[in-house]
């Protein structure tokens, strides 16, 4: 055998002395596309392209439309809390902190809700009702945020107001859980202070956020391979240990990129939290007390009475929410793209 | 107690990955799983005895020490109490481990119980204060524009908002469907530098506030080309929304289509169109149909888009291209806003109609989307028996017909038939006449 390929490279190394280029090269592959696959590479890439124009010009018809304002305000437009363009005084200090605020409270409800319901249905779960829990995400995942705002406003606003109360009134110490407004050793004291605040919209954002995370950590937990499950389970772990020990380390990725698409979509939330909030132009971080803002709300609140340059401010708002959105989403995709479980989805 | 569902599921899955492996020959009803994690009674007094404790002790400090308000206050103090209560029982007989193990237990379920609890009542609750308005075929026959405020649900009614959405939602589809699915196609199967960039923008797009989409037509459609609200701008405005959605959920789809399919049918000849057309996409055929059924559950129910770029009416209008149009969620917003109780009815009558369309999208898609292979064949098989019955059934009136109707054979058999039943009566004659003699008649 070796004395044989010893041969072979030799005389091999002879031919290829002589003519280096003809036997070492492969062979080459030719590929003639069809004429009917010149145009369908043809056509599917103009869809991609036109796509990509229309993506790409949502940014720049925004920007246009808003560069008016933005060169009349200049930097304050960033710092001023007030929104009165027609006095050229107004900027999105306010709405920016609002709606981070009510993003970032409905983002620590959703996240143990959706942890818990992902986790329920991918371990949990009898075998005969997974399929229904899942539809049934997906489902939650449709209803119209107009129905999740009616929910907010008439049936959530009257017995969460107890509950703010009680929050305020016993870790009234932490400072954004303050409401200086109420007395509490007035008996009479109105509980309309409690109302519309920032709190209640971000609990119902947060209802609406938890189905997509469910379903994105669902999926991620259902990736995990059954190899590493069964020998944690086989070593004695508890059901809790082998969650703890392999799934969570395996889906981080999958849990922080769902938990950031969500924060996303509760950046744009629009009806639901315009139908609950009652809106205030100055930086509220008293996050229990009436009086709210976001950005999203501001333009449903202000198009229709809007001057033309007050157009112009409102699409300057709208495009830094777009830009805080992208932020967000590249952030979470790239999370999820490099985590272990992610490759896939 | 929460343990032995999830050990069930276990144990069925060790099993069909071992029969899997190494296929033996067992009766099915005789492979019943053992139970790992059957109940046990100290279990079950373990969970009651928390369950009586934390309600016993949040009664006493809500009527003797504190008094607090409210029945989520309750709960939540019961709850707790009961957790509390509960890891300290277990942990009389059990390990900590264990202990541990039990308390996420029971958190994960209340977690999930919550949730879809919320579910039920957020969809209960506008489907329940609809009902004053939704009885009345008025509501779905009739639109607001001879309605006022102050008139009672008998009057008036939301068909101009159904009509309006569907009108939308069908322009919007079918700008979205080709454009979309020949996108997610162009990703999944024109890899490339290009085609991964268009791919990361889109993935970036999904969670585009839908307050900029409408803002995005309305700085375009409306202030630059000049054009009035019209349901066709917000058609516009759900496609931009709805494309994102549709072309990453398909474009997820296509890409699980197995390769060596694929592979086969370039093997076999085909080039990249027809795989694309006779391979790809019929077997993604389910999932693309539930993407797209996704998509328009997201469009119909958005309000802020249309709320920027449709404009509002009362009265019907089924012109996409002039004046303004209503749709489902925006007339819900309209109705709420109003102070009379009957228009919030009204309101809530409008969302429970729109949670209805949503839901007959989502119950077609979940037929369609559960359509597996031997599905499939099961109802090509019935199919198939059916038309056969039918063909069965034709072809034997046919033959009848071609034996009445033929003229050779109509006349043939008559003439036949004298000679045949003289013929017939004399036989039997003689048989009746030789059992007459040999006496075994009657």
């Amino acid at each position: 055998m070796v004395s044989d390929s010893a041969i072979a490279h030799a005389f091999r190394a002879q031919i290829e002395f002589w003519m280096p280029v003809t036997l070492v090269s492969p062979r080459k592959l030719s590929h003639v596309s069809s004429r009917v696959d010149y145009v369908y590479r043809g056509v599917a890439r103009a869809g991609g392209i036109i796509v990509l124009l229309i993506m790409l010009a949502i940014g720049v018809f925004l920007g246009l439309r808003a560069t008016q304002a933005i060169s009349a305000d200049g930097w304050s437009f960033l710092t001023t809390q007030a929104w009165e363009p027609d006095a050229n005084n107004f900027g999105i200090a306010a709405v920016l902190v609002g709606t981070i605020l009510i993003a970032l409270v409905a983002v620590s409800f959703a996240l143990p809700m959706a942890m818990g319901t992902s986790l329920y249905i991918s371990e949990y779960a009898p075998l005969r009702i997974k399929r229904f829990l899942i539809g049934l995400v997906d489902l939650m995942a449709a209803i119209p945020s107009v129905v999740y705002g009616l929910w907010g406003f008439f049936a959530l606003q009257g017995s969460i107001v107890p509950i703010a109360r009680w929050i305020s009134q016993t870790f009234g110490w932490i400072p954004f859980l303050n409401v200086p407004e109420y007395d509490p050793a007035d008996p009479l004291a109105p509980n309309t202070v409690f109302t519309s605040s920032t709190f209640i919209a971000g609990i119902v954002v947060a209802l609406m956020i938890t189905p997509i995370m469910t379903s994105i950590m669902r999926e991620v937990f259902s990736q995990a391979p059954v190899g590493e499950r069964e020998a944690s389970l086989g070593l004695g772990a508890t059901k809790w240990g082998m969650i703890r020990s392999v799934l969570l380390p395996f889906g981080v990725g999958g849990i922080i990129g769902g938990t950031m698409l969500g924060l996303g979509r509760a950046l744009g939330e629009t009806i639901a939290v315009y139908m609950i909030i009652s809106p205030v132009f100055m930086i509220q971080p008293h996050i229990l007390q009436n009086g709210a803002s976001s950005i999203s709300s501001l333009i449903a609140l202000k198009y229709g009475e809007a001057s033309s340059f007050g157009m112009s401010a409102l699409m300057a708002a709208g495009l830094t929410l777009f830009i805080v959105t992208l932020i967000v989403n590249f952030g979470a995709s790239a999370i999820v793209a490099r985590s272990r479980s992610g490759a896939s989805s | 107690m929460t343990m032995f569902g999830s050990a069930i599921a276990n144990e069925h899955e060790v099993l069909d990955d071992s029969s899997q492996h190494e296929p033996e020959i067992v009766d099915p009803r005789d492979d019943v799983p053992r139970r790992i994690g059957a109940l046990r009674v100290s279990d079950m007094l373990s969970m009651v005895g928390a369950i009586l404790a934390s309600l016993s002790m949040t009664t006493v400090i809500f009527t003797v020490l504190a008094p607090f308000g409210g029945v989520i206050g309750f709960i939540a103090i019961a709850y707790i109490i009961f957790l509390v209560v509960y890891a300290v029982l277990v942990s009389l007989d059990e390990k900590t481990t264990i202990v541990r193990d039990r308390v996420v237990s029971v958190a994960v379920h209340s977690l999930a119980v919550i949730v879809f609890a919320t579910l039920v009542y957020i969809v209960s609750f506008a489907v329940f204060r609809g009902v004053e308005a939704l009885p009345h075929l008025n509501f779905l026959t009739e639109d607001m524009s001879v309605t006022g405020p102050l008139d009672p649900v008998t009057q008036g009614g939301v068909l101009h908002a159904i009509v309006g959405t569907l009108i939308q939602i069908s322009i919007a589809l079918a700008i979205t469907l080709p454009l979309g699915l020949t996108t997610a196609v162009f990703l999944s199967e024109v890899p490339g530098p290009f085609s991964r960039f268009v791919r990361t923008i889109v993935e970036a797009m999904t969670a585009l506030p839908s307050i900029v989409a409408g803002l995005f037509i309305y700085a375009t459609f409306i202030l630059i080309l000049g054009l009035d609200k019209s349901g066709f701008a917000a058609s516009l405005a759900i496609t931009v929304m709805m494309l994102p959605i549709m072309i990453r959920a398909s474009d997820v789809v296509l890409r699980l289509v197995p390769s060596t399919l694929k592979e086969a049918s370039i093997g076999l000849g085909a080039d990249n169109f027809r795989t694309m057309w006779q391979v790809t996409l019929p077997t993604a055929r389910s999932g693309l149909v539930t993407a797209i059924i996704l998509a328009t559950a997201r469009g119909i129910g958005e309000t802020s888009p249309v709320l920027l770029t449709s404009g509002f009416t009362a009265s019907m209008n089924v012109d996409p291209f002039h004046g303004p149009m209503v749709s489902l969620p925006l007339a819900v917003f309209q109705f709420v806003k109003s102070p009379e109780p009957t228009m919030i009815a009204r309101g809530f009558g409008t969302a429970a109609v729109l949670m209805l369309l949503v839901v007959i999208l989502f119950v077609i898609a979940r037929i369609i989307g559960s359509d597996t292979v031997a599905k499939k064949d099961k109802r090509r098989a019935q199919r198939e028996r059916f038309f056969k019955a039918i063909s069965d059934f034709f072809v034997s009136v046919a033959r009848v017909m071609a034996r009445l109707f033929s003229p050779r054979n109509s006349r043939a058999p008559r003439r036949l038939s004298r000679r045949r039943r003289s013929r017939r009566r004399v036989v039997a004659q003689t048989f009746n006449d030789s059992l007459k003699r040999n006496g075994v008649s009657e």
